[in-house]
Parts: C-alpha cells; structure tokens; sequence
C-alpha cells in the first residue's frame, strides 16, 4: 500500500485551493505586481502592535481560558451590541478563536455530521465547501449570478434544500465578489432559514469594510440570534491578519460544542494577540475608519479603470475584491490570469477558484497602494487591448 | 473638502481626474475646489520632503530656542517676522513653557550656525537668551518616517 493510499479518503476528496495552484506560478517570478492579495496591505496601526509589546513585557505569555481573555470576550460583545443591538453573554456566548478560519471549522464540525448537507452560496472563500468536507458533510453549492449584483436568492435555495439541509453558510460582503446583501434581502434568507430549520453560519469577516449601505448582522434580524452562528475577527478590518484572531458569537449551547472541539485541538488562541485585540477594539476605530475610507477610494479607482479598458465590472459594495468579467475576451478565467501574469506581470485570482460560477470572472484585491494599483491597470489595459484588437 | 486635503497633502502628484473618481465627484468641481483652496491659502504650498542626507548633501541642522522679551502692541510677533525672513530659518514656532521660539536652521557648516545666532539671532534686539541644539539625526518629518520600510510581507497571492 502506498503513502497516498493510507491517507484519508475525506481529505484526499478535496481538491487542492485554487489559489494555491495560481501562488505556485506566481511565487517563481519577480516584478510582479500583485492584486491577487486577499489581505490588507497595511500594517497593523502602530499602537496595536505596541500593546503586543508592552503586553510580552508585562509577562502576558501564558495560556487563557479556553473561550479566550474575559476581557476581549467583553469587548467583544460590546462592540456587537453597540453596532447591531444585539446583546450576547461574554460568559458563554463568545468564543475566540484561531481567525475566522477555526471558528468556521469549528462551527462544522460542531453541527455537521455524516449525510448533512450544507447550502454554500458561490462564488466563495475557498475554505468553506472544504470545512463541510472535512466536518462529514456535503457542500451544496447555490449559484450566484452577476445579473443579481451576486446577491444570495431565496429560489435558487429553495430547489436545493433536502430534508438532509442542516445550515446555510453565507459571507457578506463577500470574498471575491464584494458583494453585500441588504437587511431586506437577508430578512428572506432568515424567512427561508426558519421555514426549514436550518442553522445559520453568518461570516461577517468583511462587515466593517461596506462602502455603500450599512451592514446588517445576520444575528440582528428577528428571532435569528438563537439560529445564528456569528463568526468574525480582526484580520480585515483592523489589517491583523497575521495575529490570528477570529471570535464566534451563538447561543450557548453551540458555543459549548464548539469550544469542547477548540479545547481539544487548539487551546486556546494566543494571549498575545489576544491582548492586541482588547487594544484594537478599545482604541482602534479611528485608524480603522481611516484604512475603510482608503479602500473606498481604490475601490472607486478600479472600478473606474477596470470599466474604461473595456471590462464589465458589477460594483462591489463591500471587502477588498473587484470582480470583473473577462469573458469578451474570449479567455478562461485561468487563462486569462496565467496569461495576464507572463505577459505583463500582474497577478490577480482566477474567479472559478471560488466556485463554478466564478468562471468568466478574476478576482483583483485593491488591497494594493495607489501606484501599483495605476501600474496594474496600465498593465491590464495593454493586455486586454491585445486581445479585443 | 478635508478629504481632498488629507489626499492632496499625502500625494500631491494626483491629478484632478484621479482625485474626482477617488472622492466620487466631478472633475470640474474638484479642479475648482483646488483652485479656490490655493487662493484662499488653505494650501499653503506643495513641499517634498527630501531625505538629503541620503542624496548626498552635507547640511548641518539645529534647532534654537529663543528667548524674548514681548513688546508693547506686536508681542512676539515683530520679533518673530525678523527671524523667520532669514533665508537660513526653516521652521519658526512660538511655543509655551520654558523658552519662547523654537527656530529651525539649515546651514552648511557648523561654524555657519554660530555665526548665524552670534551675529544675527542673538543680536535682534528684545532677544534674551538662546540655547543651540545641533540635530543629529532626522527621523521623522511631517509625520514621514525617513527611513520607513515597512515592506510588504504579504505572499503574492492568498485567500
């Protein structure tokens, strides 16, 4: 029997990230200008990073309670009850987590179980249908079209849902597309949710960076909270990736689960991030507000640019990502970024990395400085000239 | 309009149509907004800020502090204007606490310096005393780190 025979058949199932693939290529060449970055590019603001020092210096290196620092656990459901009115017990009702990454898995593995079908709007962040995968669970991907601005449909739902639907999954502002969905189009999903009973996985990652509207928290809208399972952190919007912070927020029946798995694998996160994370939310808005503000004007930037070269482009109103259709120029999505990248050195993610229907489509992060954002464009302009002659 | 400021005094290469699609208005309203804002000196200048040191040029920094004695009617400000004129001073600030003027010099030499506070500052009359700080090294300017290299970690492309 070989070493790839003895595997698990669950996780070779999985194919590999696309993303991963288009890194590969990408990490080999130099002079690359990256829009292919699903992260910001600024630095965590100064006085986060100092309170990881001043933490480290007043001996903050030991484990925390597994739920995470009481008093992040507080911050936290502060901060959600003064944005979206929604009031959740620190106690046992807030959960921190490994990034939003670990809270996800956790919140599978702590519902799904063998034969349960997850519904995973797409296009998505490449983890999700995984995380149903590996929780024993069948993701069961629902469409999304450009022609609805990538906003969730409760019809496209209905015709998927079986007896065996045990969650919907959604993510908006969405990664690739940066699509939001509007408190009235949520009011639908959570009438769908109800009607069968469905758990709902709410991943607000992006919430804090919605350019137009205001964002509406899954757990917000009527008797939802109790169905909900909210997950969100500190990567996007404080620019803490790195640090590794996510938090869950759901009854505590679901928290409990998912906090007997994290104590098992993970622990607890680390204190030193965790006593960042009190600094960000204590402290943390205006430099947030100010990084929010940026994106907005890159992503009014791209958009103008991408649609003067010639590229139908849908607005997104939320995250980091634009999504322009490629399709006039006769090019897969795979091609086109492959061929983009040789040619002229920029580098943005094929869009069916994100699901099926993401093909036609790249996905380019305004996650990027000005100047490399008007080189990109310059750059994408040249080769999509080339191709429409 | 304090958006169009923060924007143009980070980067004042960007033209009125990058400005107009950055800021969501027109063109015309942004060029005219400029315009106005020159004129009523709201903006002042456009500066760069040069790392000199790293270009090569040798000039020597010091920031004096000043005291005066205040007179009748002008206070410090007739006193202030025979300073700031001088071609060599970069930087004049009125400060409270324990001296009243913080002046910036550039010069090309030590030895100009001090011939710079021993036969023009400290001769102006109302000038009290001065205290000579030699700047040694530039860190900060304008709120931009000299030396900033903050690159970028990030892997080229991620999730």
């Amino acid at each position: 029997m070989s070493w790839s025979d003895r595997l698990s058949p669950t996780v070779k199932s999985i194919p590999p990230s696309g993303i991963r693939r288009f890194f590969d290529i990408v990490a080999e060449m130099k002079g690359v200008v990256s829009l292919g970055v699903g992260e910001p590019d600024f630095v965590t603001p100064w006085h986060i990073r100092e309170s990881c020092v001043y933490g480290l210096q007043r001996g903050y290196t030991a484990y925390t309670s597994n739920l995470g620092l009481l008093e992040l656990r507080e911050e936290i459901a502060r901060l959600i009850h003064n944005r979206y009115n929604v009031m959740y017990n620190p106690r046992n009702e807030v959960l921190v987590t490994v990034g939003v990454s670990e809270a996800l898995d956790l919140a599978m593995r702590a519902i799904v179980s063998s034969g349960d079908e997850v519904l995973v709007p797409e296009p998505c962040y490449v983890s999700y249908k995984a995380c149903v995968t590996l929780a024993g669970g069948t993701a069961v991907p629902v469409p999304t079209s450009v022609e609805n601005d990538f906003r969730l449909q409760v019809a496209d739902l209905e015709v998927r849902v079986t007896p065996r639907t045990k969650a919907i999954l959604i993510g908006y502002p969405n990664n690739p597309t940066g699509a939001i969905m509007t408190r009235e189009e949520l009011l639908k999903i959570a009438e769908f949710a109800t009607k069968h009973d469905l758990i709902v996985i709410s991943d607000e990652i992006y919430g804090d960076l919605t350019y137009e509207g205001v964002h509406t928290c899954f757990s917000s809208l009527p008797d939802m909270r109790d169905r909900t399972i909210l997950l969100n952190g500190f990567s996007k919007a404080y620019a803490m990736t790195g640090w590794r912070i996510g938090y869950a927020l759901a009854n505590p029946e679901f928290i409990a689960a998912m906090n007997k798995i994290h104590q098992y694998t993970i622990l607890c996160a680390p204190i030193t991030a965790q006593v960042s994370a009190i600094e960000a939310l204590k402290n943390g808005e205006t430099a947030m507000s100010k990084m929010v503000d940026e994106y907005n004007r890159r992503r009014r930037l791209m958009l103008e640019g991408l649609r003067s070269i010639g590229l139908d482009c849908f607005e997104p109103k939320g995250a980091f990502y634009i999504f322009p259709s490629i399709e006039k120029t006769g090019l897969t999505a795979l091609q086109f970024a492959e061929e983009l990248l040789k040619e002229e050195k920029v580098a943005l993610v094929p869009g069916d990395a994100f699901g099926d229907c993401g093909q036609g489509f790249v996905r380019c992060s305004y996650a990027a400085s000005f100047s490399n954002l008007s080189t990109a464009l310059e750059r994408i302009e040249r080769f999509v000239s080339r191709r429409l002659g | 309009m304090k958006e169009l400021l923060e924007l143009l005094e980070k980067d004042h290469t960007l033209t009125p149509e990058q400005l107009a699609v950055m800021l969501g208005m027109s063109k015309d309203k942004v060029t005219a907004e400029i315009e106005r804002l020159e004129r009523e000196k709201v903006i002042v200048k456009y500066h760069t800020i040069i790392n000199w040191e790293k270009a090569g040029v040798d000039s020597v920094y010091a920031i004096i502090h000043v005291n005066i004695a205040p007179q009748r009617e002008v206070g410090f400000d007739a006193i202030a204007e025979r300073i700031y004129r001088f071609p060599e001073v970069k930087n004049l600030y009125l400060m409270s606490g324990a001296f009243d003027l913080s002046v910036m010099v550039e010069c090309n030499s030590l030895k100009e310096v001090s011939q710079f506070v021993f036969s023009k500052l400290a001769t102006i009359e109302g000038v009290v005393s001065t205290t000579t700080h030699f700047l040694l090294k530039r860190y900060k300017t304008e709120g931009v780190i000299m030396e900033d290299e903050e690159e970028d970690r990030r892997l080229a492309v991620t999730p």
